[in-house]
């Protein structure tokens, strides 16, 4: 094996072996996958009871006004006292009782008692059904009549479609574009800030180990900075890579799971129940025929993203971005003694990058404004800004423009990274300032 | 026949010359002793060899060969500066680093083994580095650095560190490695560990070469006519009869016994001080003074000190 792949193995394996790296690789999918299913399994499986409601209606005007579900049940009470429910509900088995006063038209309160805590599910249930009635009679009293009332019902939606070059029409969705943008230029910063900050620390931990000069007599400094630019990004890589196999693991295993029990295929149902959690129940009232709708308009989206050019570019953009600042951060290592000299070389790579963000805000708004046009062309920010403009549809030439000036500026961070690094590996108990910098880059040697 | 030649080093530094047209001539199969103040320039002139740094100038030959980059693995280098993964496990580590001189796997892993249990260290293989103390640490800094049997060792400062057990072993063991042919360069401050291993030796100060040769020829240069005899008997006599042939230095000793140093001013020979001597007192004792390096260190770099003054 050649030395440099030697340093990319040794780097990739100290770092993959690490208990906190596989803490994090383990961590994050179910963090992930948790935030997906949780919410739809707990509107399926966390009521699985058939609650049943006592209500005691003072006014007599409430018949009929709670509607019955699955697990929610209402049982008018007619004949009894509150006092003589509350004495006998242990055996009664009533998850709850629903006290109306005669007041409720003015003071518009109920009581539920219960000898539990009783859930916002069915608290929304209930206060969703008596505004729905008190909104009724109100207008009643206006004299509104009902089919008005059911007529001025509106739910209107957008419907984007997109030309594309040879004049077709597509159904786009700007919230989906703007979502996988922000998501993959995210990453990217994110990745950049937390492998960069690696190659830093492990450059330091070299240095301050004093190992440094035992492996330059073996293998070129250059070698060794870009054999652990290329470890950590492989590292980077494989981390990404497992959490994506893992994410989705995890992901159908709880679709497997939710739908075994709840006896359906569809996985409609399950986002649909993961909608009426998020709803508070009131979703009942779209009826499945929109929601369809609604996931058909999705997926159309999602075919008229270009699924391929999004993966190449994120690939391309994150490793290009990630070499373009890996080696800087090898390069502060290199000259620093420890962590906290590294304050004032951070500032330069801290800026663009967090410059980067804010543009990439702006730009999902005016994707292709002069501003975001010209961050995602100058290689510092061109990897987060360009990733949220793709799914937007960008001209090739601009993507060739970016992606070539980020090839030639990475080239040069590189070369220059390797000078300072070269010079500052073997440097101790020097305080660096940027002028030491520049004469490092000048050495010949 | 001489294993590395240096010559006319020059590197320039930012601020400062480091070095300044220096030669070094290391002879085959031999201790070099490259010695000088802190700051001369040793560890420069030692990266240089080690390819670490390119000079300005000057050439460096190995063999007669000019030194290309395939030649580290020719090289072993312990720098004064040396230190090890502190998360990495012993062996894998060990392995690692022999692994970038070049050497195939299967051949570090059984070769390791070897040096291994002759340092008696096979223990600590699956140890993390962390939990060793320095001087163990420095043992497997000295396995990894001579384990790919490299014609030319340069060690810096290695037995700093060590205790007088382990020091003498290491000591031994580089003995060893130059009476199987290897060729070694030693860099260090302690003077009698210099007179013990080695054969020649150059001095730089400021950048500059200002002694070299072999130890024997360089003592030689630096001896003064000087003696000292140990005696017991009348000085007054002895002196009055010696003092027109030496000037005459007495150092106290305890008990019957005079120590005199005395040091020859117009050409007397040894024997006929010794013809003066032997019938007015009983001598024990008679040797030349041959100064030590330690001496010989101070008076070269102060000499060179007070020419640039006189510049």
């Amino acid at each position: 094996m050649n030395k440099i792949g030697l340093i990319i193995r040794r780097e990739f394996l100290s770092r993959v072996k690490k208990k906190s790296f596989i803490i994090m690789t383990i961590l994050a999918p179910i963090l992930f996958a948790g935030l997906m299913i949780v919410p739809g399994l707990m509107a399926t499986m966390g009521d699985k009871e058939e609650k049943v409601i006592a209500v005691i209606d003072e006014t007599n005007i409430l018949d009929g006004v709670f509607h019955n579900d699955d697990h929610l049940s209402f049982e008018y009470i007619d004949n009894s006292s509150l006092g003589d429910i509350k004495d006998s509900f242990k055996e009664s088995g009533y998850y709850a009782i629903l006290f109306i006063p005669t007041n409720i038209l003015t003071v518009e309160r109920v009581q539920l008692y219960s000898d539990k805590q009783t859930t916002i599910g069915v608290n929304t249930h209930i206060s969703s059904d008596l505004n729905r009635f008190f909104e009724k009679i109100r207008l009643q009293q206006e004299n509104v009549p009902i089919d008005i009332l059911e007529r001025v019902k509106s739910n209107v939606k957008v419907e984007t479609k997109q030309w594309t070059s040879t004049g077709e029409e597509k159904s786009s969705s700007a919230g989906l574009a703007s979502g996988i943008g922000y998501g993959a230029g995210f990453l990217i910063y994110f990745f950049i800030f937390m492998y960069g900050a690696q190659v830093m620390r492990g450059v330091m931990e070299e240095k301050s180990s004093r190992i440094v000069e035992v492996i330059v007599s073996s293998v070129k400094p250059f070698q060794l900075m870009m054999g652990k630019v290329v470890g950590v990004a492989l590292v980077g890589l494989t981390q990404f890579l497992l959490w994506i196999i893992l994410t989705l693991v995890l992901i159908m295993g709880a679709q497997m799971l939710l739908v075994g029990d709840s006896g359906s295929s569809s996985s409609q149902e399950i986002a649909q129940s993961v909608m009426e959690s998020r709803t508070g129940g009131t979703m009942q009232e779209l009826d499945i025929s929109e929601l369809e709708q609604v996931f058909q308009d999705i997926s159309g989206a999602i075919e008229s993203v270009p699924v391929g050019l999004l993966i190449g570019s994120f690939l391309f953009f994150f490793l290009g971005g990630y070499l373009l600042y890996a080696s800087l951060f090898a390069a502060i290592g290199s000259a620093v003694d420890n962590e906290t000299d590294t304050q004032q070389f951070m500032l330069p790579i801290t800026i663009p990058l967090i410059l980067g963000i804010f543009v990439m805000i702006n730009a999902m708004q005016a994707p292709h404004a002069p501003l975001a046009f010209w961050f995602s062309i100058i290689p510092l920010t061109s990897p987060i800004v360009m990733m949220v403009r793709i799914p937007f549809g960008v001209p090739a030439w601009e993507l060739a423009l970016s992606a070539s000036l980020l090839i030639l500026c990475f080239l040069g961070t590189i070369w220059l990274a390797g000078k300072i690094y070269r010079t500052g590996i073997l440097m101790y108990g020097k305080k660096v300032n940027y002028a030491e910098l520049w004469k490092w880059i000048r050495y010949k040697n | 026949m001489e294993f590395l030649k240096a010559t006319n080093i020059v590197k320039q530094f930012a601020n400062h010359l480091a070095l300044d047209k220096v030669d070094i001539t290391v002879p085959e199969k031999s201790i070099f002793g490259l010695l000088g103040p802190n700051g001369a320039g040793k560890t420069t002139l030692i990266r240089i060899i080690n390819q670490i740094t390119a000079p300005d100038s000057g050439s460096i030959l190995i063999n007669g060969q000019a030194l290309k980059s395939e030649d580290v693995h020719r090289i072993g280098y312990l720098p004064e500066e040396r230190g090890l993964y502190k998360k990495m496990k012993v062996g894998e580590q060990a392995l690692y680093l022999v692994q970038l001189k070049g050497i195939k796997k299967q051949d570090a892993l059984r070769k390791l083994k070897y040096w291994f249990e002759k340092f008696e260290i096979q223990g600590w293989w699956d140890k993390k580095v962390e939990e060793l103390s320095k001087g163990m640490a420095q043992k497997i800094q000295f396995i990894t650095t001579i384990l790919h049997e490299p014609q030319l060792l340069i060690f810096d400062e290695p037995f700093s560190g060590f205790d007088p057990i382990n020091a003498n072993l290491v000591k031994q063991e580089i003995l060893n490695l130059r009476d199987k042919g290897a060729t070694i360069i030693f860099s260090t401050h302690n003077m009698s560990s210099v007179e013990e291993l080695c054969d020649h030796i150059a001095l730089i100060n400021v950048g500059k070469n200002i002694l070299d040769g072999s130890i024997h020829d360089i003592r030689n240069k630096y001896k003064a006519d000087t003696y000292q005899v140990i005696y017991r008997g009348d000085s007054t006599r002895l002196k009055d009869a010696l003092h027109n042939r030496v000037s005459f230095s007495e150092e106290p000793v305890s008990g019957d016994e005079t120590k005199v140093y005395l040091k020859k001013l117009n050409g007397s020979s040894t024997r006929e001080l010794i013809e003066i001597m032997n019938p007015l007192v009983d001598i024990v004792s008679f040797n030349e003074v041959v100064p030590n390096m330690n001496d010989i260190f101070i008076r070269a770099v102060e000499e060179t000190k007070t020419q640039d003054k006189a510049q």
